[in-house]
């Protein structure tokens, strides 16, 4: 398996009550469970199955992932800014993998 | 060189054999959903209560060329207050082995109700979205996507 990388991108600075967009982006083959390969066996299912995202400890975004999301599943959301923080990126695989991720943004 | 073989098959075995491809193709061939599937699970989300009218802004491209790679854009009209905001929203397909594509949990922290992502779709279907407010109403919004090639493998 290829090695699973998080990527995102938030803004550095924002103003107090500006919507930000924040993208993220995941290296992961999200084998749904219904290709074959080379041989014609199936692969079985490994996808990453839920994202969620914290603002200073506060959950402010989750997703359920099913395996219709394509391959490098792709999110982007909005927020609001209101403080300077840390943002904590949390995705979870079928076997139990998790990947993490911070990004810090300063709001004036 | 090769002989080839000519098996004489006459018309009734013809029709017999073209009913057992037929039959055999089915029931190989891949379960998808369906619109049955479909309105059983918003009648599972919406707990049977049904949808109301609200602005939903779903983005999906009218021809998908290759359906590995849709993107799904929505905005939903929403004060995003404690009061009152977008709990839930879930994407369904009706045409996809399974239903579900994707939840979205929201919460008022995010000043406005969108998202984006990219989904698979294995051929041309309705691609449907039911969100969810703090009062427990429902609303629904369908988006037809035609797909050249289809995703999902098989």
């Amino acid at each position: 398996m290829s090695k699973v990388k998080p990527r995102g991108k938030v803004p550095k600075k924002a103003t107090i009550d500006e919507v930000i967009e924040i993208k993220t982006l995941i290296r992961h083959p999200m084998h749904s469970g219904r290709m074959k390969d080379k041989d014609g066996k199936n692969i079985p299912r490994q996808i990453i199955n839920s994202f969620k995202v914290d603002f200073e400890g506060k959950e402010i975004f989750k997703m359920k992932l099913e395996p219709s999301i394509s391959t490098n599943p792709y999110i982007a959301f909005p927020y609001k800014a209101k403080k300077t923080g840390t943002f904590n990126f949390e995705w979870k695989d079928d076997s139990g993998n998790t990947y993490t991720m911070k990004r810090k943004m300063t709001v004036s | 060189m090769k002989t080839i073989k000519m098996i004489n098959i006459s018309r009734r075995n013809a029709i017999a054999l073209m009913l057992g491809t037929a039959g055999y193709i089915m029931s190989s061939g891949i379960a998808f959903a369906g619109k049955e599937q479909v309105l059983k699970r918003i009648d599972e989300i919406t707990k049977g209560k049904g949808t109301k009218e609200l602005d939903i802004f779903l983005d999906l491209p009218e021809i998908a060329e290759n359906g590995n790679q849709v993107k799904v854009n929505f905005e939903i009209e929403s004060e995003m207050t404690k009061e009152n905001y977008i709990k839930n929203v879930y994407i369904l397909a009706d045409g996809n082995p399974a239903p579900d594509v994707a939840k979205f949990s929201f919460t008022p922290d995010m000043g406005m109700c969108s998202a984006t992502t990219r989904i698979r779709l294995s051929k041309t279907q309705n691609v449907v979205l039911v969100a969810e407010n703090n009062k427990n109403e429902y609303f629904m919004t369908k988006s037809k996507v035609k797909v050249t090639i289809g995703g999902c493998g098989g």
